[in-house]
């Protein structure tokens, strides 16, 4: 007589030992029919209507429990983390492409402010260079001036001097006459000698 | 004494737990009902549980549960398509129970489901039966093309209709005794090696010591059957999988 059968695996074994007449016994108290138990246990007709009754109860539950409450869970779950990923990797996308911009007018303002620089470096070159040649050109203007005006000077002692060699040249022509002759030589007839060697 | 814990074919014996007889039927609750109750119980709870929390990265468990569910998903999509995914709850369900109740057989004292041909017989009659009826629903007559492949020669048809139709007969026999007899045959050598440390510790210090030679063969066989649990389900489920696809596509 065993009441917790499904864990009396120690207790059975002996009873079933070739001793068919307890077993007989043992198992007329759970009315299994004593002929059945000579059938090897997984082909035992009697055992199968109850197997495929709790089969059909049990797996009929667990398929509906699955398709039911399970599954769409499962899947839920899935779905979300997919759409999850596919939302991070749009927008990972769309934050590289905000960096690229970014980095094209970064560089496109660098563009920019190097003409810009190159553009106020010539301009400041030029007006320096510009600056220089009008100071160049006053001072040079200024020397020729002072050049003129000094040439002027020099060509007005130059013609007093010579005009001043002249009149040395007469006085001491008459004086030389009048030392020589003793008479006096007109002016006029001097300055026209004098004139005459001169040139 | 020892030989009597040796006797390996015990393991499989049906015992009533709650007797129920309706119309001369033996419809009591067994341990074999109570095994398929655990089973379902387990199988329920583990993927309730473990995906109750919905995480965004999951915990371990929960991954367990999204990888059977995924992976069960791509068997039947590779297999029968977009179209099979209709009978994804079917498959997922069959590969869960096959599964589980063939790793809680493994525990030592329990009872494994699937090691008796009835049960198996009833799952693969449910898949045949669910492509029987599918698809003659859906092709009508045109399901029966599924015996007559394309590109034969007339005089050879005859012979292949034939054989296509005892392949599809066979089937059913094919998926429940395969699974059967793969979980019997484990149990069986299993119960024996385990049986050989009982009976040789038994003959005193050198028994004790020969014991460990089949001690070692038994853990090794324990790894072997959790590979052939995890095994024969997935045959099971990609068998169905592909039998699934005949339904839908029965024209080769």
């Amino acid at each position: 007589m065993f009441v917790t059968s499904a864990f009396a695996q120690e207790s059975a074994p002996a009873v079933e030992d070739g001793h068919t007449g307890t077993e007989g016994d043992t198992h007329s108290g759970t009315g299994v029919p004593a002929e059945a138990h000579g059938v090897f246990p997984p082909f035992d007709p009697a055992t199968f209507p109850s197997q495929l009754l709790w089969l059909a109860i049990t797996f009929g539950l667990f398929y509906l429990f699955l398709k039911k409450v399970v599954m769409p869970r499962v899947g839920g779950i899935i779905d979300v983390r997919n759409d999850r990923i596919t939302q991070d990797l749009d927008h990972a996308a769309r934050l590289k492409a905000e960096a690229d911009a970014a980095v094209a007018a970064y560089e496109q303002e660098l563009a920019e402010a190097k003409t810009k620089a190159n553009a106020i470096g010539q301009q400041a070159n030029d007006a320096a260079k510009a600056e220089a040649e009008a100071a160049r050109k006053k001072v040079e203007a200024a020397l020729d001036q002072k050049l003129g005006e000094a040439e002027a000077r020099i060509s007005s002692i130059k013609a007093n001097a010579m005009k001043e060699v002249g009149t040395i040249a007469e006085d001491t022509a008459s004086a030389i006459v009048e030392a020589l002759v003793g008479g006096k030589a007109s002016k006029a007839e001097i300055a026209a000698a004098v004139k005459s060697v001169a040139r | 004494m020892a030989a009597d814990k040796v006797d390996p074919i015990h393991q499989f014996h049906i015992n009533k737990l709650i007797p129920i007889e309706i119309g001369g039927y033996d419809l009591s609750f067994t341990n074999s009902a109570l095994f398929m109750v655990a089973t379902v119980a387990v199988a329920s709870a583990f993927l309730y549980l473990s995906t109750s929390s919905r995480s965004l990265v999951p915990s371990r468990l929960q991954s367990v549960s999204e990888m059977a569910y995924e992976f069960v998903g791509n068997m039947l999509r590779d297999a029968a398509g977009t179209q099979g995914m209709k009978f994804f709850p079917l498959v997922f369900s069959l590969f869960m129970f096959v599964l589980v109740a063939n790793l809680l057989g493994l525990f030592p004292y329990f009872f494994t489901v699937t090691s008796h041909i009835i049960v198996t017989f009833g799952l693969a009659a449910l898949v045949i039966g669910t492509v029987v009826v599918y698809g003659f629903m859906k092709h009508g007559l045109g399901f029966l093309k599924l015996f007559v492949p394309h590109g034969v020669p007339i005089y050879l048809l005859p012979l292949v209709v034939l054989i296509e139709v005892i392949s599809f007969v066979s089937r059913p026999v094919s998926l429940s005794v395969r699974l059967f007899a793969n979980m019997l045959a484990g149990h069986i050598t299993l119960k024996v090696f385990s049986g050989f440390v009982v009976s040789l510790s038994a003959l005193g210090t050198l028994g004790i010591a020969g014991s460990v030679l089949p001690l070692a063969m038994a853990v090794a066989l324990t790894a072997l059957e959790l590979l052939v649990a995890f095994l024969q389900a997935y045959v099971f489920a990609v068998l169905t999988c592909m039998y699934l696809n005949d339904a839908l596509h029965p024209g080769h």
